[in-house]
């Protein structure tokens, strides 16, 4: 095998066909990953933030949400979470379901609620946001 | 589908897991159980966004003791999910293999999960009290 072929996790045949051993080369592995990595600092600032706001009325969490800052990496991590979920609950579901209409049937509803849910949660965030 | 009358190989209830497979399944368990807190977290939002009507049941359920041993549950799991995502993101990297390392990484990740979902989870406590 030549350095070229080692540097790279894909073969030069999965390259030209962009399909891996998988069908679908590396962007699931390298998606949980970046999504991962995004949510270390997220994470850590999102439960310190909600710890901050426990038991809050509703005008102070709205004032939070409403700041620049919260309302962008609100977004960014409702964008890193779900992605990462999908990504993440497929995984589940291809190893313990193997009747492969339950599986796609199961894979497709993970990843359409999965959009749906990260759509309602930008939305939300952006309402009040851009809200009065 | 009928199948022939044949030793089946061990399965897994027949061994004792170690540690490292134990706290692996975790990572399983508390990465589904996660993907409902998300779902959770989104309900919060939507109620922020719906108003003072909305918001007012969602935090008196969420204050509520039920409700704030679910929320413990969940900051332990998002930390440990956390914690032991970035063992596997060294793990990625190549590092940690070791049967010892891997062991007292894994121990480790119990230690500091259960340390800082603690920590979290008693700052939310306290500014409720106080």
């Amino acid at each position: 095998m030549s350095s070229q072929t080692a540097r790279t996790l894909r073969t030069r045949l999965g390259r030209v066909r962009g399909l891996g051993s998988a069908k679908e080369g590396v962007a699931h592995w390298w998606g949980q990953r970046l999504t991962a990595i995004a949510m270390v600092p997220l994470v850590v600032w999102f439960a310190l933030s909600l710890a901050a706001l426990a038991g809050a009325p509703h005008q102070t969490v709205v004032a939070w949400i409403k700041s620049p800052l919260a309302a962008v990496l609100l977004v960014a991590l409702l964008v890193a979470v779900f992605y990462h979920l999908a990504l993440g609950v497929q995984v589940v579901i291809e190893d313990y379901v193997h009747t492969e209409w339950r599986k796609l049937a199961l894979v497709i509803t993970v990843k359409l609620a999965s959009a749906l849910a990260a759509l309602i949660g930008v939305f939300s965030v952006l309402r009040i946001a851009f809200g009065a | 589908m009928a199948r022939p009358d044949r030793p089946l190989s061990p399965h897994l209830q027949v061994y004792r897991l170690p540690l490292t497979a134990l706290l692996s399944i975790t990572h399983r368990i508390t990465g589904v159980g996660l993907a409902f807190g998300a779902v959770i977290l989104v309900a919060w939002l939507a109620a922020a966004a719906a108003g003072p009507a909305w918001f007012a049941p969602m935090s008196k359920m969420m204050g509520s003791w039920l409700g704030r041993i679910v929320l413990f549950g969940f900051t332990w799991a998002l930390f440990y999910h956390l914690v032991n995502g970035i063992r596997h993101l060294f793990w990625d990297a190549g590092f940690g293999f070791e049967k010892a390392a891997a062991r007292n990484s894994g121990l480790a990740v119990l230690a500091i999960s259960v340390i800082v979902a603690g920590v979290v989870f008693g700052i939310g406590c306290a500014r409720v009290g106080g």
